[in-house]
């Protein structure tokens, strides 16, 4: 039996990025808020220490700070066709658990996407009519623009100290920076990093094939930084522990490093851990949610009151605690009818190594975000017309570590033991480098999330399902970019250059990247949205759904800047209209 | 809304709870907690690795250890470039790792029904790594002996071992349930996990790996050499636990 707890003003689910960054907001306006998070309690000093944190087999092969599938899991498919099966490990991605979410984990690459990301259907439709869009995308518009977007940005970007050099500010180009970027309102608030011999090569090479090279945007502190919250970061060390470590020098922007420190001495607000919430609770017209039920580990169930309820779970458990609770119609890839669950996307790669003669790259002097990168390629800054897909991917020499269990680079055709491979990784282990291809993934029809009819979770309830494979679209493009980075390997002289081209079926096994997003997209009609462009649930206006789950379509970088921008819009939105008038922000 | 509500009632009541459940969960770290009005702090608390120590098989017979030495000796087999993989300790490291949480897949999803998917699904299988160990090495004994007169595979000249092991990564050799290609797929990885780990869990002995191919391991701080182009970072490599000149074991 569930045990009945005082009613609260805000309830959260989940204390990742988004969820600190609505809890620091509303605890601002007065509101008492409770966050509950299903993992434990983390802090740098005694969870991420200098004296044991490089540890490649613990936390980046065991996974030590990673959610466990024996907590919970999804099943996964490539299409209906199939029959789905429970991911046993977690490999294509890693969902976060434990306060700070993903953001204790992540590399802290920040990007802003690029402002027709944004219109992505309209913007394709204007410039080169609707033909150029395949029948098999189903690709929409955020119901938002970049320049709504882009106060929110600055402000994530402040948080967090990122690091790197404007390309556009107020319309001016800047010498140095990303000339395709939106127009920022100012620089960020740390120069770039320093650049290691490898990411500097790449940057010759591509100014030498005529393309527009700049340092990739860092939340590694590349000095030291006081944020707006008052809160300091240490610089960066060049560690090379970053993913899927969390960082003992306070220089990786976290919840940790950039929130936590003033929001938990607020008096009103408390976080409850290793507590997972179960579902949202609905009143009987199912319009109104009046709280939370969740499961503690002692296996205590509580329910939590509260008048607002932020998921802010993580795409997978956002849809996972929509569906699960009834908020939304559920997508029917036959149809192509109902919200919740549609247009699941992901993100592309592909890679190309190089292997050099008599170089020293000490790849190993590395940060999660550092590196050099192009964007004459990505989104659609360069002519579609004529290529035969949509979309596109930035270009960059970033390599994040070179921890051996996992990077040791051979040539071709070497073999993976024996005299031969040990001479191979002697000879190729300093002086090898890769470039990746960071694309695009849009949205299909037949790609989408719902609830699995046969696999459940250790509390009972049915396990997500994912039903994804790569359109077509997206392979021809990615491996269209697999080629132009090659090409710029070309003016880098390597001795041999190795193309790894993408193809499907998309694999669950090896780490790609945890950059899954939609399945509760926003939107401007609530026919083909879960929420809409303030991430308000259509259907239960006191739900707020924070995540990647609201992209319509993933574009060409990592998600983070705009989901926590997508947050502190959120944020503001509440504070300044919601409170005042209970109900949906946009008329249905 | 905008009223602070009673929380504070709400929060006694709360941690009232948890102090009497207590007794159902093993480890402080997995109590449910409450925390409000402060950062938690407690003095000295981490939660540093628990390193392997030596001393008799945890997990392996000492037949079943003949048998994974051998293998991972011709995985890493000794030149001038390295130790091999038996006196780097890799057999060390995967009797430590199967004695632990990895041999009893603890963290997986491990609930079935357990169905033959396409390999793009990942392994589904209800066998742990202690048991596909258990049940590989066995299998592999019998499989020598029968075809090499009654040799068992460590008793095989490095020749032959190199011939049996390529036929059971290719899948020529057929182990039958014990499931040849898994079996040396998953000795394959804990091989070089333990070759290339911190020399804490047992294998990389004097950071052997690391030296081989200019890893200089837990130093964490690279500051001054990062915009040093092309050039060997001159200092040499150190474990979590430091070096021997530090007078810690390396
Ligand atoms: C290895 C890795 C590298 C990454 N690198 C980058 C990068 O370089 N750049 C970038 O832009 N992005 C990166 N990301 C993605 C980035 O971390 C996420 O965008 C970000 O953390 C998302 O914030 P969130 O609040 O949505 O989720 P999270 O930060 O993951 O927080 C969600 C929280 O909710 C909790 N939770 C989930 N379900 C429940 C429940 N039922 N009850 C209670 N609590 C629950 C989880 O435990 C978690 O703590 C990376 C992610 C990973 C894993
Ligand atoms: S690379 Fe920098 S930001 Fe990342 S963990 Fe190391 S010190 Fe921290």
């Amino acid at each position: 039996m569930a045990r009945k707890l005082p009613r609260r003003d805000v309830v959260i689910v989940g204390l990742g990025w988004t969820g600190s960054i609505l809890a620091n907001e509303l605890t601002d306006e007065g509101l008492d808020v409770v966050a509950i998070e299903r993992g434990p309690w983390r802090n740098t000093a005694t969870d991420f220490n200098a004296g044991y944190m490089q540890d490649e087999l613990r936390y980046a092969i065991r996974k030590d700070l990673f959610l466990r599938p024996a907590q919970n899991t999804l099943t996964f498919r490539n299409n209906i066709d199939q029959e789905a099966l429970p991911v046993r490990d977690f490999g294509s991605f890693l969902p976060g658990n434990g306060v700070g979410g993903a953001g204790v984990h992540w590399n802290g690459q920040t990007w802003r996407f690029l402002p027709s990301d944004f219109r992505c259907r309209s913007h394709l439709v204007e410039r080169y009519g609707a033909k150029i869009i395949p029948d098999e995308l189903a690709i929409q518009d955020w119901g938002v623009t970049y320049e709504e977007m882009e106060p929110y940005y600055d402000k994530f970007e402040y948080l967090a100290g990122t690091s790197g050099k404007a390309g556009n500010i107020n319309g001016k180009l800047q010498e140095g920076g990303n000339p395709f970027e939106g127009s920022r309102a100012r620089d960020y608030p740390l120069p770039p990093l320093e650049m290691p011999y490898g990411p500097m090569l790449f940057a010759q090479g591509a100014r030498e094939a005529g393309y527009h090279p700049f340092p990739q945007p860092a939340s590694n502190a590349s000095r030291n930084y006081t944020n707006p919250l008052g809160i300091e970061m240490g610089a960066c060390s060049y560690c090379g522990f970053c993913e899927r470590f969390g960082c003992a020098n306070y220089s990786k922007a976290s919840p940790q490093t950039t929130i936590l420190p003033v929001l938990m001495r607020k008096p009103n607000f408390e976080c409850r851990t290793n507590s997972e919430v179960v579902r949202i609770n609905l009143d009987r017209l199912g319009t109104r949610a009046t709280g939370v039920t969740y499961v503690d580990a002692q296996g205590q169930e509580w329910e939590q009151p509260g008048d607002l309820v932020l998921i802010c779970a993580f795409i997978l458990f956002n849809v996972h605690l929509m569906l699960v609770s009834g908020i939304g119609k559920p997508y029917d890839p036959k149809t192509a009818t109902g919200a919740v669950g549609r247009n699941y996307a992901y993100q592309t790669f592909a890679k190309v190594e190089m292997f050099f003669d008599n170089k020293n790259f000490n790849p190993f002097i590395s940060t999660g975000a550092m590196g050099q990168c192009i964007d004459d390629f990505n989104g659609d800054n360069f002519d579609h017309s004529s290529l035969g897909f949509v979309g596109g991917a930035g270009i960059m020499c970033a390599g994040t570590n070179a921890r051996p269990i996992l990077m040791r680079p051979t040539p071709p055709g070497t073999p993976r033991w024996g005299s031969t491979w040990k001479k191979a990784t002697a000879d190729n282990y300093l002086s090898s480098l890769y470039l990746n291809a960071q694309g695009s993934s849009y949205a299909t029809r037949g790609n989408y999330l719902d609830l699995d009819p046969t696999y459940k979770d250790r509390l009972g309830r049915p396990l997500l399902r994912m039903t994804f494979d790569f359109p077509d679209n997206d392979i021809r493009m990615i491996n269209y970019m697999a080629d132009k980075a090659a090409g710029i390997g070309k003016h880098m002289n390597a001795r041999q250059i190795v193309p790894h081209y993408q193809k499907k079926p998309y694999d669950v096994v090896p780490y790609q990247s945890t950059h899954n997003t939609g399945g509760a997209i926003m939107g401007s009609d609530p026919a083909t949205s879960a929420v809409n462009k303030y991430l308000q649930s259509w259907d239960v206006p006191n739900v707020f759904v924070v995540g990647a789950s609201a992209f319509p379509q993933n574009a060409g970088y990592n998600p983070n800047d705009t989901v926590c921008a997508l947050a502190f819009k959120a944020a503001d939105a509440i504070r300044t209209r919601y409170l005042k008038n209970e109900g949906p922000l946009v008329p249905a | 809304m905008k009223k602070i509500s009673g929380s504070t009632l709400s929060r006694r009541q709360f941690l009232a709870s948890t102090v009497v459940s207590i007794s159902f969960a093993s480890t402080p770290d997995a109590l449910a907690r409450s925390f409000s009005g402060q950062l938690p702090w407690s003095p000295f608390a981490a939660d540093p690795p628990t390193p392997a120590r030596p001393g008799p098989w945890l997990f392996f017979t000492h037949d079943e250890a003949q048998t994974i030495e051998a293998i991972v000796d011709r995985l890493i087999p000794g030149d001038d470039l390295s130790v091999g993989g038996k006196a780097a300790g890799c057999a060390v490291f995967i009797d430590r790792q199967l004695a632990g949480f990895f041999g009893s897949s603890e963290r997986l999803y491990m609930k079935g029904p357990f169905v033959q998917g396409l390999p793009q699904q990942g392994l589904q299988s209800p066998i742990l790594p202690s048991e596909r160990y258990r049940a590989g090495i066995a299998t592999l004994d019998d499989y020598c002996s029968k075809t090499f007169s009654g040799r068992t595979f460590p008793a095989l000249a490095p020749k032959e071992q190199d011939e049996v092991l390529q036929g059971l990564e290719k899948g020529s050799i057929d182990l039958g349930d014990a499931d040849a290609k898994t079996f040396f797929e998953l000795v394959l990885q804990n091989t070089m996990e333990g070759f290339f780990a911190d020399p804490i869990y047992g294998g990389n002995k004097d950071m052997a790996s690391w030296k081989m191919i200019g890893f200089p391991g837990a130093r964490y701080d690279y500051r001054d050499f990062v915009n040093k182009h092309n050039q060997r970072y001159p200092l040499p490599p150190v474990s979590i636990m430091g070096r021997d000149d530090w007078g810690g074991k390396g």
